[in-house]
């Protein structure tokens, strides 16, 4: 991929309490990215690095074409931003808050803004408190969304948001990326949105990122065996399998899962006498799960 | 006006796999006529809300089968003569064998006994067939 709409390399961040270590992150251009990772992982501290919000201690961001901190007003002008904790007027209506960015940038689009609020069902005239949890996330989507940035950057969109408004949000950030030049970043507690959305996905654990790729590849790449094992045979050590820590010594029916998937692993568990059973593939949020459990255990082979 | 095609999160097949299926049957049955254009990629994307990657994985799955055509820089078509059988009865059978294995493990059927089972079935449908 050579057309980047952001690339972070060997970006690192201390904290006294947390480490962000050599994070690598390319974002192709016309792509959805889905950052998934437990609470405290990293996520929002890389999202605020890319944001420009929080300043690196190694590597080098760059966002547009723009090296961040450094250019980052050049590089907001095509960036919307909408996090957990935003920060909207309590007091203000949604259409104070529309007039003051048209007021800011030039590329705000009203006819946009309109369609959305039908779709989103917001009022322009209601004040910001006295919104519900999902519309004041609707209402600040559709803030970053009618300006038409190039860069789309959300931190947890879709969380605590109900079913329906999952929904609505969903379709509305694939809609601005029906203009292939437009790319979004989100991170998410909820695998099964990034499962849906993403071209690219990317596990960061304890401040390091764990996983990396393709979504196609990613979920071609792990499969679950079901292990028929008789007495006297023992399983073959195949890479990139782990076991889940399910299998007590000398049981017959074990479970392996592995991360680089190819069918000669078959006839390898035949060759050693064993039944394979059933070949499953996983759901992103088992993956996520096992990636992490592996890691901590560190019993990847 | 795509949005007929429904990706069903019950199913457990991977979405790419879904989208190709309903597409070959919305060809067969002719909501998509032989040699028209279909959707972009990213046009079915959105109309699904499904990522651009996925749609372009059954896109190109779609394409080595012979059902859509597609020319570099032009839209993509069906083809005039789709192959809308082939592969679908190999990922089937792939798809009923897991599940035999599968379901032979759960009663604690052996290995030998699967095997003449299997036997007993093709012999039957051999005499079932003048």
């Amino acid at each position: 991929m050579t057309d980047l709409a952001a690339r972070l390399e060997g970006v690192g961040k201390s904290y006294p309490h947390f480490i962000l270590k050599d994070l690598n992150l390319e974002l192709p251009t016309g792509s959805v990215t889905g950052f998934i990772g437990r609470n405290g992982a990293g996520k929002s501290t890389t999202i605020r690095i890319l944001m420009g919000l929080v300043h690196h201690d190694r590597g080098s961001v760059t966002v547009l074409g723009q090296a961040m901190p450094m250019r980052q007003a050049a590089a907001k002008r095509d960036m919307g931003f909408v996090s957990e904790d935003m920060r909207l007027y309590k007091a203000a209506t949604l259409a104070w808050h529309m007039e003051f960015i048209q007021s800011v940038f030039p590329t705000w689009d009203q006819a946009y803004a309109d369609t959305l609020m039908k779709r989103f069902d917001l009022q322009a005239a209601h004040p910001i408190k006295g919104l519900s949890h999902g519309q004041r996330v609707k209402a600040a989507l559709l803030l970053a969304l009618a300006r038409r940035p190039k860069l789309l950057v959300l931190d947890e969109p879709t969380t605590g948001l109900d079913p329906v408004a999952r929904h609505e949000v969903l379709a509305a950030l694939m809609e601005a990326i029906a203009d292939e030049s437009r790319t979004i970043l989100f991170s998410s507690q909820n695998t099964l949105d990034v499962e849906q959305i993403s071209d690219q996905i990317t596990f960061i654990d304890k401040g390091r990122i764990v996983e990396s790729g393709n979504k196609e590849e990613f979920l071609d790449r792990w499969r679950r065996f079901r292990l028929d094992v008789p007495r006297g045979a023992s399983v073959p050590v195949l890479p990139g399998t782990m076991g889940p820590g399910v299998n007590p010594p000398g049981s017959r029916l074990n479970v392996v899962v592995t991360n680089r998937f190819e069918m000669s692993m078959v006839a390898a568990y035949q060759a050693a006498g064993i039944t394979v059973q059933a070949i499953e593939p996983l759901t992103l949020e088992e993956i996520f799960v096992t990636t992490v459990m592996s890691k901590k255990e560190g019993a990847t082979q | 006006m795509h949005s007929d095609l429904v990706i069903a999160r019950a199913d457990g097949r991977p979405m790419y796999v879904q989208i190709m299926e309903q597409i070959k049957q919305r060809i067969a049955v002719g909501d998509w006529p032989r040699g028209e254009e279909i959707p972009s990629i990213r046009q079915l994307a959105v109309s699904l809300s499904v990522s651009v990657i996925t749609i372009k994985r059954a896109y190109l799955e779609l394409e080595r089968e012979g059902v859509i055509i597609t020319q570099h820089g032009k839209p993509s078509r069906v083809a005039a003569e789709p192959n809308l059988t082939s592969h679908d009865h190999a990922a089937d059978l792939a798809h009923h064998v897991t599940e035999v294995a599968r379901l032979a493990a759960l009663i604690g059927l052996s290995h030998d006994d699967l095997n003449a089972r299997l036997h007993d079935a093709t012999d039957q449908l051999k005499k079932e067939q003048p």
